[in-house]
């Protein structure tokens, strides 16, 4: 198709504005400028088009040229993505700093993904058989844990001819050829899509099954569906962003795209070095081998942080398609909110609140709307895209329109509580103000999986986490001394579930993760040690006498001293527990009581 | 290229002008205004058809319409760099005003400088040592980090400030590589005077550059000033592989000067009237901070804001918050109980220290005093919180211990002098002490061969 040049009549920062666009597409992605800065078509009006830039436009004349590309904003997908750090308009980072050296510098156009690159596929199809769209008809080993399965693209089917043998090629070699009966298509390793287009699938499925994170407070209080959103508001300090690399680190995902968007540099720089080091928890390899990093941090133009989420997130789709679980983390979603709110502001929309255009919540729900299980299209295999955002809200306050509106369209809420953070008890979230809507939906999977008592155990220490809040009120006001020993020990055994299961250390070889059963285990026997202090403090045991021996400090360092492949040593505390509290009731069940 | 030169203007409206039927004007080039033989600078920062408007960095006070000249220099704002920089003063936008010559040597470079590449950054793990034992402890400041002060007015934010430039070092590295920029956006003279005669006690003055935008200077240069400060600071570190700390003080006034642009501009105005854009200009500054794969230098931040009126979820503190790695927050009530430095603990943070401490780096037992230090004297407000309700003698036993723990900590920890520099392992031996209050079993979050290694119980 024949390309077409506008020209530049206006400059107002990452938006400007060309005349002689008539013919220019919404949403297509245009070279401006001499020095051929990228932008995106944001809106069209007579021969005038309104664009946003994704590089820093100083420099930029008025009647310089724009140039169309004839192609809409797209990520190019295929093998080579996995272990790749990208900028939010999928430009390998890695290859712009062999390009152009450590500071980015401006139109600079690169694949990205290495066509050099030469991959050995087993290709599965021969002349003559017909395909459809979705199909898998090749697959490449991409690391040593992932397989990469090529697709026919959507919309594409027919009968193939002069497939190749399986063997060595580059992701552009023409592996097929495709006859629909009218068109000619040649069949590649890659394929391209626009971003703000979610791919299709044949079906959404229920979601019935957690995501493990290894994140105790997560796992067994508030669970995430493989196929869910969720969203964790904190205002600065709270701990989102290590929370978030906790579940990029832990997730039993296949795949990880995590966004940094807008957020620090340093912090992509520690996934960077941390990700090679670390080993999956399920197959030992190095976790970056699974790992997609898209890093617009916040010094990086805005509107390619706009752009970075939806980046990320069909390139997860992609991996779905395969049939794969992908968990997406997105940190922040409030500085892409912001983006947007910046762009609105440029092009003079009425705003809404706080400044946000009014279309800031139909936004947000198209993004967290592409989280969902399906069955893959053409090869019905079942996928997932998991949806983890971060939330950064002014002043901590809930109540501003990103999180209220994040809030509608996801189903998992982890509050982070700053009171708690500054009592360094992390994870920072709020067993009160949290919630998860999922539980009805994977009760059947715990049950199986783990134990039938799974949700049983968690709602009796969630029952006595509320009753120690209730108690905390009045120890407040008149101290925890004059309380009875009841209520006493129930703001013990509170404690001991607070400090004991609900914090977690990020930074402990052992108790970064933990598995469903050492959750489970650790549970039962703090539930068993409330159960058992209460029936002698019913018979009259006064409480220091329970907490006198070394069984609760026992209890509060399991998570420390138990590792996951040794939760039997759980069953030898058991034991110890139980003979703690024979003897003690032994002590006691000679003398009267009321003593 | 041809320097353009027009007459007259259409428009003056608080710090911006406007002017019409110009050509080939380039988006953020510098302009110089003439009025009656004398000249400021100005930016060029909306481009329509044939339209410009300029901010002007010195004020628009006795412009005309008619009779000012402006001519448009054809490149963005540049300040020139060398290692002549070192030791000299300049004005907010990189002027000399010091007795010394132009700066002759040396490149320009647009103080807007480009992102670092992500992948290009080296993850910052060598800590410095500020002799200052709740920093050091408790709120590690490691090279390459961007760690702001928070405090508000009255608070000895320049003094803690000075200490930590003074004391600063890192173990084993020689002091000729480290460089001071100094930049100063509408702070009062006698602090400017203060801060910069105590780098001159300390010997350290050949190596500080300084960026003077004083109280009574022009407002809208100040929103130059912290750029064209990092600019020199990224020429020393990454071209002469030099450490340097950059003092930024005081940010609100930066942030002051912009929201007083953004409203001449007409813009939508998000939060107390601030630019919907304040993060990504606040992080277009914060994240110069860092190291660079390959190359020696790196670029420390110690930028300092007033809070105002204390509130920290004021826009200001709040977005810092969200870019820098963490926070010193400094507290009004500790100062007047005459605590120096009076760093609220459970409120400061810094994100980077814990790839920074523990074996190899400080002591083993430091992530784990680090810790019990937070959490118990986050207990300690809570039972003096009960305490100031049912008095001090109703507590429990174990809250007594809390109490006296809770004033040892303030008195005998976070409390030094101000020539005083400690060393890592004495700050360390004094936490043990201060814990020493407290019962072992209370110790949950040390490990018990440490308990067994370092504590001591306190009887007195």
């Amino acid at each position: 198709m024949e390309l077409k040049t506008g020209k530049l009549y206006m400059i107002n920062g990452p938006v400007v504005k060309a005349s002689n666009t008539s013919s220019f597409m919404m949403h297509e992605v245009v070279r401006v400028g001499k020095i051929g800065l990228i932008g995106e078509i944001i809106s069209l009006e007579g021969d005038r088009a309104t664009i946003q830039i994704y590089e820093e436009t100083t420099g930029l004349r008025i009647g310089e040229p724009v140039q169309s590309s004839g192609k809409l904003l797209s990520v190019m997908l295929g093998p080579g993505m996995i272990g790749n750090v990208y900028d939010g308009i999928q430009r390998p980072l890695e290859v712009l700093r062999s390009r152009s050296g450590d500071f980015l510098k401006r139109g600079v156009e690169v694949l990205p993904i290495d066509f050099k690159h030469e991959w050995d596929v087993e290709i599965s199809i021969k002349d003559g058989d017909t395909v459809k769209e979705g199909q898998i008809i090749a697959t490449v080993d991409e690391t040593s844990s992932f397989t990469h399965r090529i697709m026919i693209p959507p919309g594409i089917s027919g009968i193939v001819k002069n497939v190749r043998t399986s063997g060595r090629y580059a992701v552009d070699t023409v592996i097929a050829e495709i006859d629909d009966g009218n068109d000619k298509y040649n069949l590649t390793m890659f394929q391209n899509w626009p971003v703000r287009t979610p791919r299709p699938y044949k079906e959404r499925l229920a979601v019935d099954e957690p995501l493990i994170t290894g994140q105790r407070v997560i796992d067994t209080f508030f669970p995430l569906n493989k196929g869910g959103a969720a969203c964790i508001p904190g205002g600065f300090g709270t701990g989102k962003t290590i929370l978030q690399h906790q579940f990029a680190k832990w997730s039993d995902a296949d795949v990880i795209v995590y966004i940094g968007c807008g957020e620090r540099g340093n912090e992509m720089t520690e996934v960077l070095e941390e990700f090679p080091e670390l080993k999956d928890p399920r197959n030992g390899k190095p976790l970056m081998e699974r790992t997609i990093l898209i890093a617009n941090t916040s010094n990086m133009p805005v509107s390619a942080r706009e752009a970075s989420i939806y980046t990320g997130v069909t390139i997860a789709e992609y991996f779905r398609d395969m049939g794969y679980h992908v968990a997406v983390m997105a940190d922040s979603t409030s500085r892409w909110a912001e983006a947007l709110r910046e762009i609105s502001g440029r092009l003079e929309e009425m705003p809404a609140e706080e400044g946000f255009p009014p279309y800031l919540s139909s936004r947000l729900a198209d993004f967290y709307e592409r989280a969902g299980k399906v069955a893959a299209l053409g090869n019905e295999n079942l996928g997932s895209v998991s949806i983890i955002g971060a939330v950064s809200p002014p002043g901590g306050d809930f109540s501003e329109p990103v999180t209220t509106h994040t809030k509608r369209f996801t189903r998992c809420f982890w509050a982070l509580d700053k009171s708690l953070a500054n009592a360094r008890h992390y994870p920072a979230i709020n067993w009160l103000t949290s919630y998860s809507e999922n539980i009805g939906d994977v009760k059947e999977w715990y049950s199986k999986t783990v134990s039938k008592d799974f949700f049983k155990l968690r709602n009796e220490a969630l029952a006595l986490l509320n009753e120690d809040d209730r108690l905390q009120q009045i120890i407040k006001l008149v101290g925890e001394d004059v309380l009875p020993d009841d209520q006493k020990l129930t703001v013990r055994a509170a404690s001991l579930i607070k400090v004991g299961f609900l914090q977690q250390n990020s930074y402990s070889k052992v108790d970064c993760f933990a598995s469903l059963n050492k959750q489970y285990e650790m549970l039962k026997i703090m539930l068993v040690f409330y159960e058992k202090a209460r029936e002698l403090i019913s018979l009259g045991v006064a409480i220091s006498e329970i907490l006198k021996g070394s069984i609760l400090n026992t209890l509060m360092r399991m998570k420390e001293e138990v590792s996951n492949d040794n939760v039997e040593k759980i069953t030898v505390i058991g034991k110890e527990l139980d003979s703690f509290f024979m003897a003690l009731k032994k002590k006691y069940s000679g003398k009267p009581h009321n003593m | 290229m041809p320097v353009k030169e027009y007459i007259g203007l259409s428009k003056i409206d608080g710090p911006l002008i406007f002017i019409e039927k110009v050509k080939n004007i380039s988006y953020n080039e510098v302009v110089e205004i003439t009025y009656k033989g004398s000249s400021r600078f100005g930016q060029v920062v909306m481009l329509s058809n044939d339209a410009a408007v300029i901010q002007v960095f010195q004020g628009t006070e006795g412009l005309s319409i008619d009779k000012t000249s402006i001519r448009f220099l054809g490149r963005p704002l540049e300040i020139k760099v060398s290692e002549d920089i070192l030791g000299r003063t300049f004005n907010g936008i990189g002027m000399p005003i010091d007795e010394g010559s132009r700066i002759i040597r040396g490149e320009y470079r647009d103080i807007n400088g480009e992102p670092i590449n992500p992948a290009s950054r080296m993850y910052p793990r060598n800590y410095i040592e500020t002799g200052v034992s709740a920093i050091d402890l408790l709120m590690t400041v490691v090279r390459g980090q961007k760690l702001p002060i928070f405090s508000g007015n009255g608070l000895p934010h320049n003094r803690l400030a000075v200490q930590i430039t003074r004391q600063a070092r890192i173990k084993g590295e020689e002091r000729g590589r480290f460089a001071i920029v100094f930049a100063a956006m509408g702070i009062k003279h006698d602090s400017a005077r203060y801060i910069l005669s105590s780098f001159e006690e300390s010997g350290a003055l050949k190596n500080v550059v300084t960026f003077l935008n004083l109280a009574d200077d022009p407002t809208i240069e100040r929103i130059a000033t912290p750029r064209v400060a990092l600019t020199a600071a990224e020429y020393l570190a990454f071209e002469k592989g030099m450490h340097v700390l950059v003092i930024m003080t005081d940010m609100t006034n930066y942030c002051e000067a912009l929201r007083e642009l953004s409203t001449a501009r007409g813009e939508v105005p998000s939060r107390k009237g601030y630019p919907g854009y304040l993060y990504s200009d606040l992080a277009s500054m914060y994240e110069r901070a860092g190291m660079i794969k390959g190359k020696k230098g790196s670029i420390t931040q110690l930028p300092i804001l007033s809070m105002p009126n204390d509130d920290i979820t004021h826009p200001i503190p709040d977005l810092t918050g969200y870019i820098t790695e963490g926070q010193i927050v400094l507290d009004r009530d500790l100062y007047r109980k005459g605590v120096y430095p009076p760093i609220n603990i459970l409120l400061s943070l810094s994100r980077l220290m814990k790839d920074s401490i523990g074996e190899g780096y400080t002591r083993v037992d430091h992530p784990h005093v680090y810790s019990q230090l937070f959490a118990a004297y986050s207990r300690v407000h809570e039972v003096r919180a009960l305490a100031s309700i049912i008095g001090e003698e109703e507590l429990i036993d174990l809250d007594k211990m809390y109490m006296k723990f809770g004033k040892a900590f303030e008195e005998e920890f976070i409390t030094q002098e101000e020539d005083e520099n400690r060393s890592m392992e004495e700050t360390l031996d004094i936490a043990w002490k201060v814990l020493g209050h407290l019962p072992k079993e209370e110790l949950t979050r040390i490990s018990r061969d440490e308990i067994e290694r370092f504590y001591e119980k306190r009887e007195d």
